[in-house]
């Protein structure tokens, strides 16, 4: 009588103000049967790495819109790593050149979703990448 | 990754939040053994109180949860919070957003937050906040808050594990009764009028006075009423008093106490069944076929019922004639 759920945190560090973009991916991965855990704008990464652990989430979304998405993301992941946390998928959607992409994935971000990703893309890909 | 039982539950009892995070993620999710890892850490527990907090979607219960923490723990208790939401009938998604009004909380060291979905569950939510919170007693937590939106049966029914229920109210909702509709009442053991700040909840207040003067007919000592500035902290640490001496009263009495062991009991015994006939019809069909049966109208759904007892009195060994 197994009754999982794959479970989202979906949060923004720093002070960038655009929460469009994180509330449509948050309402969607509902609306694709995930358990989303949203934790609104201005979260430190110290503050999304602590609700990730005590959610027990499988997997953590950021959403960056300000341009400093290298060194936000650089900060959740070394705090996921002194958390001995990093099996926790981390995925980063927002305004991200193309450039940069590939400097996130060699920090460890599994997917990066730009302006205009569908939400079934984002869902597809963590079924995917969460193994149940 | 997925580490033994034995190994979360020795975490648990060490204090170690990600043992207690992950124990809380496999008994949700009734991973083979979680019965067996409650029998061992319900006897750790036993001292937290449990405090139920309900009320309309909106009233301010995310927030006056944080501002009721961060009093507590200023008093020097540690707390543990289950923030409960629905989960879309539809999807079984939810979005659980509690967190976002919980700003103190969330940077507490001595608060555990965790948000639950109700998962739809066959008389499951109730069990499933009850087995959260008995965890989190036995982690050590001295208060446990749930809050759950006070709309549907199955939020009723989890404050009812609480020792100490509230339900919050605010002004301006048109009618500040409404929080009071049945099942609600004979629960509350007391009343916030939450966002004081605004106009109308000296009226509510006395709104709500009046009607449990009628309900009481005068017998009885009648549950306070407060009134609170949740964003402010304002009668929070009034409140807290309040909840503070309720824990050594009122539900704490043994009948009570027995009372909800009883419906505990029932309600495993229930989703155990159910789930078991559920196992088997999934692979008989015999549920299926019933129901195939009712849309042709060739029978209906009081028959079925009758024509599927033999089965499981069959599965239980039980004797034809009880
Ligand atoms: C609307 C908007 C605003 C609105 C925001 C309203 C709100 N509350 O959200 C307002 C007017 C307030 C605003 C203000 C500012 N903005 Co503005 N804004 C935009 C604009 C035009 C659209 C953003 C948007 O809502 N898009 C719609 C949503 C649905 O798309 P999205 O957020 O990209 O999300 C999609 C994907 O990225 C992805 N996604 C997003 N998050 C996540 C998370 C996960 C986990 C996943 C998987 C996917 C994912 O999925 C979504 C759906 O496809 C962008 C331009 C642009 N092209 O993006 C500029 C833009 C983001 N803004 C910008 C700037 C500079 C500002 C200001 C600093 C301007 C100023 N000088 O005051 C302020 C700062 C505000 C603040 N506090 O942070 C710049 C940022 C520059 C940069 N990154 O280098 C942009 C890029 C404009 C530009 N070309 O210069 N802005
Ligand atoms: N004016 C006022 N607003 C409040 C107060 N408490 C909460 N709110 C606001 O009411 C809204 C809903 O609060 P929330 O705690 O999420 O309510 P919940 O749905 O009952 O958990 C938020 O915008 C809060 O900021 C209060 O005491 N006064
Ligand atoms: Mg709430």
């Amino acid at each position: 009588m197994n009754n999982k759920k794959i479970r989202v945190l979906i949060a923004k560090p720093g002070l960038d103000g655009h929460e469009r973009g994180a509330r449509i991916i948050a309402y969607g991965l509902r609306d694709a049967g995930f358990e989303v855990i949203y934790t609104g704008l201005r979260q430190s990464p110290e503050q999304i790495v602590s609700a990730a652990l005590q959610e027990d989430v499988d997997v953590i979304g950021l959403s960056i819109l300000s341009g400093a998405h290298l060194s936000l993301t650089q900060k959740v992941v070394d705090q996921l790593k002194s958390k001995k946390a990093e099996d926790i998928l981390l995925i980063v959607g927002g305004v991200i050149p193309e450039q940069d992409v590939a400097s996130l994935k060699e920090m460890g971000v599994a997917g990066v979703f730009t302006a205009g990703s569908a939400v079934s893309q984002v869902a597809g890909f963590i079924s995917e990448s969460v193994a149940c | 990754m997925q580490a033994s039982w034995e190994t979360l539950l020795d975490g648990v009892k060490k204090g170690n939040e990600r043992s207690l995070a992950r124990i809380i993620t496999l008994v949700e999710n009734r991973e083979n053994g979680w019965k067996d890892a409650m029998k061992r850490l319900y006897p750790l527990g036993g001292k937290a109180k449990i405090i139920g907090v309900t009320g309309s979607p909106g009233a301010g219960k995310s927030t006056l949860t944080n501002s009721i923490a961060r009093e507590l723990v200023s008093r020097g208790r540690t707390v543990g919070i289950i923030a409960v939401d629905p989960s879309s009938p539809f999807s079984g998604g939810a979005l659980l957003g509690d967190r976002l009004r919980m700003r103190d909380a969330v940077n507490l060291p001595e608060i555990f937050i965790r948000s639950m979905a109700t998962r739809g569950a066959l008389g499951g939510l109730c069990q499933g906040a009850r087995d959260v919170s008995r965890i989190l007693d036995a982690f050590g937590k001295d208060v446990i808050l749930i809050e759950t939106v006070g709309v549907g049966q199955d939020e009723v029914e989890v404050v009812k594990t609480a020792d100490l229920v509230m339900v919050v109210c605010v002004p301006g909702q048109g009618d500040g009764i409404q929080a009071l509709k049945a099942g609600i009442m004979e629960i509350a053991d007391l009343y916030v009028v939450n966002k004081a700040d605004r106009e109308g909840a000296h009226e509510v207040a006395a709104d709500i006075g009046g009607m449990l003067d009628i309900a009481s007919e005068g017998s009885g000592p009648r549950p306070p009423i407060l009134k609170t500035s949740a964003i402010n902290y304002q009668g929070v640490r009034e409140l807290v008093d309040v909840l503070v001496h309720g824990f050594d009263a009122g539900k704490n009495r043994a009948d009570w106490r027995a009372l909800r062991i009883k419906e505990e009991i029932l309600s495993l015994m229930e989703s155990e069944i159910l789930h078991y006939l559920q196992d088997k019809w999934d692979r008989t069909g015999d549920l299926d076929k019933a129901i195939h049966q009712i849309l042709k109208q060739q029978t209906d759904p009081y028959s079925a019922a009758d024509s599927l007892l033999p089965l499981m009195r069959e599965a239980f060994g039980i004797k034809e004639t009880t």
